[in-house]
């Protein structure tokens, strides 16, 4: 069974009177209480495609060109914006990175729970405020009376990501969106971030996307993985099968390039080059300019995504052919 | 790489006042960096570590002159060809501290905002030159030429602007920057935690390239602890503007000591897990069994350095391992053996 199927979504950008494809055909299907984990480095699009799930571009400059998003038996692209609101907030919730700059500093962290809770479940002021109680416990906030008579600038990155995971997980969602959850917390915090992230998803039937550019977030966390890079999945695969045999060069190459904790090398591998930027991808594999194996065939033919071994693991890459 | 001591900091100290009311009164000192001291050796790439708050900005900030202490000393040994060595902030008049500064740049962590918007590359470059009257124009152009090779960037890149320039890039210029004066001491806040992981690769290669071809000494500041194990020989970590354990970089990720250090190597997420998935969810567990130890505390997370001073140790709170004493008592950095320094009184007993 799955949770959320994505079909073909394409995404562009007007920047200056030219269009930015952010999102070049992107595919993917989520199983039910799987976690999902798209990589990639900025500017690659695994944001916008989770916006787009939402529908939370912001229109114009961007637009949905194409695709289709499977949820529930609806197709999330085509709801009347009416209907997709009572979807947001309550069946697909979503996390963001910055916890200061996502919750509102005028209100209290009471006040910006208690607003899903009654706005999507009906509930009153006090009815609110007890269930909501009960959910900061629920995220390891050990004085729940506190932190909800608190406003953000209060309490530390942590205490503000767990309101809002407290928030996010408040109507009891079916997905939750991790669109970079920890990037701007210490590690110490993120480890236990994760943890709780991991606890909650057990407990509560709840499918997770988790968009990070932090592999080691991804090989402790998701199930399943696409590797994106300029707008397009280049790979995708179960999270072992990935990590134990990266099969495209740009996998194997971001896979090198990491240092690790654990072991001293003398260099690091690098990437030559960079990303590129989305008005100016290049012809043929997006990739090629920088790929170590790249032929002459890379800079002309796009390469398709080529099933592998007859399994569900998915290489866009012609050596895969 | 020598022994002699290129940065001797005694002490140091430093306060900010935490001001609140209606006149901005101060009610309060904020001791961000509380009694840090430790030598850097000529050649030496050191790193201080820790997480956000914990004082190694500022540790740094006062090295490189920026910031006043509220106590301690901070000698500065740069060779230069007056042969007269032993520099200090304090002791020296504005001439002197012009020709120290020559001595010593800094990398910052953001090249977006670190980098003058309305300067092209040419005169970014050329900016620390003429401010040390260093070469006539000719010889400057030269010089530019140059670093702009040295840093990987092509000529035809000088008369642009920052924004024209990817991330990576802007950092390249950045260190270019620090090189333009030849100084012997690079500081380097938090140089590639902006960067891309492509990108963060190649920036630290080009630190470790030009440190060893120029014999620089590199004070690396990082939260980052593969970055720092890649590029650092010794290490200090701090927390709540303490040293905790400070050593080479075998002795800190190999053989480390203090109960914060283990936290902060268990806590990071690896990719590597294939032989050792096991030893991996069970350290997991082991963060998870510390957090609910310490748990009852939400506020171990908070890193509440207003909070009047609790005597002993500043990590009591979270620490798994902790015992009566040290909540009474400030563990001292004591030396195990072979440089390898820590503050914590179980791995004394141990």
């Amino acid at each position: 069974m799955s949770c959320l199927t994505v079909n073909n979504l394409e995404v562009t950008f007007s920047i200056q009177k030219q269009k930015a494809r952010a999102v070049r055909g992107v595919s993917f299907e989520l199983g039910n209480t799987r976690t999902l984990g798209i990589v990639g480095e900025s500017g690659c699009g695994k944001s916008i495609t989770a916006l787009s799930i939402m529908r939370l571009i912001p229109s114009p400059p961007g637009k949905i060109e194409a695709g289709e998003v499977h949820f529930e038996q609806k197709n999330l692209l085509s709801l009347p914006e009416r209907q997709m609101r009572s979807i947001r907030g309550k069946r697909i919730s979503m996390i963001f990175q910055d916890p200061m700059t996502s919750l509102n500093p005028v209100f209290t962290c009471g006040n910006q729970i208690a607003e899903a809770l009654r706005l999507h479940k009906g509930m009153s002021r006090d009815e609110a405020a007890a269930f909501g109680m009960e959910l900061l416990s629920e995220v390891g906030i050990t004085e729940p009376l506190r932190a909800w008579s608190s406003y953000p600038h209060q309490l530390s990155g942590g205490m503000r990501q767990r309101i809002m995971i407290a928030m996010a997980l408040s109507c009891s969602p079916r997905l939750l969106i991790a669109d970079e959850p920890t990037t701007a917390l210490d590690v110490t915090v993120q480890a236990k971030l994760l943890e709780l992230l991991k606890k909650l998803q057990d407990t509560k039937d709840m499918s997770m996307i988790l968009i990070t550019h932090n592999l080691g977030i991804v090989a402790g966390m998701a199930h399943d993985v696409i590797v994106m890079y300029a707008g397009e999945v280049m790979e995708s695969a179960a999270a072992r099968e990935l990590f134990d045999s990266p099969l495209h060069p740009y996998t194997v190459c971001l896979l090198k390039t990491i240092p690790a904790v654990e072991r001293r090398e003398e260099r690091l591998t690098v990437i030559p080059g960079s990303v590129p930027t989305l008005l100016d991808i290049p012809d043929g594999c997006p990739f090629h300019p920088r790929c170590p194996q790249a032929v002459e065939r890379c800079k002309k033919e796009h390469p398709p995504l080529h099933n592998v071994n007859g399994s569900k693991r998915l290489v866009r890459c012609h050596l895969y052919e | 790489m020598n022994n002699e001591i290129c940065i001797d900091v005694r002490d140091l100290k430093i306060h900010f006042p935490a001001r609140g009311g209606l006149l901005g009164k101060v009610n309060g000192w904020t001791k961000a960096v509380d009694g840090v001291s430790f030598a850097v050796n000529k050649g030496e790439v050191f790193a201080l570590v820790g997480e956000s708050g914990c004082g190694k900005t500022t540790t740094a900030q006062a090295i490189m002159g920026l910031i006043k202490p509220a106590a301690g000393s901070i000698q500065i040994n740069i060779g230069d060809r007056d042969g007269h060595n032993q520099k200090n902030w304090d002791k020296l008049n504005a001439a002197g501290r012009k020709e120290l500064r020559k001595q010593m740049q800094i990398v910052f962590q953001d090249p977006y905002s670190s980098l003058n918007p309305r300067m092209t590359v040419r005169s970014i470059l050329e900016e620390p030159l003429i401010i040390h009257k260093m070469g006539s124009q000719k010889e400057r152009a030269a010089r530019i030429n140059e670093l702009l090779e040295q840093v990987g960037l092509a000529k035809s890149y000088l008369d642009r602007y920052p924004h024209e320039f990817s991330g990576g890039q802007r950092q390249r210029i950045g260190i270019a920057r620090s090189l333009a004066t030849s100084p012997k001491l690079i500081v380097a806040d938090e140089p590639v935690s902006a960067l891309d992981v492509s990108i963060q690769a190649q920036i630290i290669n080009l630190l470790q390239d030009m440190q060893s071809r120029y014999n620089q000494t590199l004070l690396f500041i990082s939260h980052d602890l593969a970055v720092v194990r890649h590029i650092a020989n010794r290490i200090a970590v701090m927390y709540h503007g303490k040293i905790m354990e400070m050593g080479s970089d075998e002795q800190i990720f190999s053989g480390s000591l203090h109960p914060y250090t283990k936290l902060l190597l268990k806590s990071v997420p690896t990719i590597s897990v294939p032989q050792s998935s096991e030893k991996m969810a069970a350290d997991k567990k082991g963060i998870a069994a510390d957090t609910s130890s310490t748990g009852s505390k939400a506020q171990n997370e908070v890193c509440e350095l207003l909070t009047p001073e609790p005597r002993g140790c500043s990590f009591y709170p979270r620490c798994p391992v902790k015992s009566q004493q040290c909540l009474n008592e400030t563990p001292p950095l004591k030396d195990f053996g072979g440089g390898h320094l820590c503050a914590c009184f179980k791995s004394m007993q141990e």
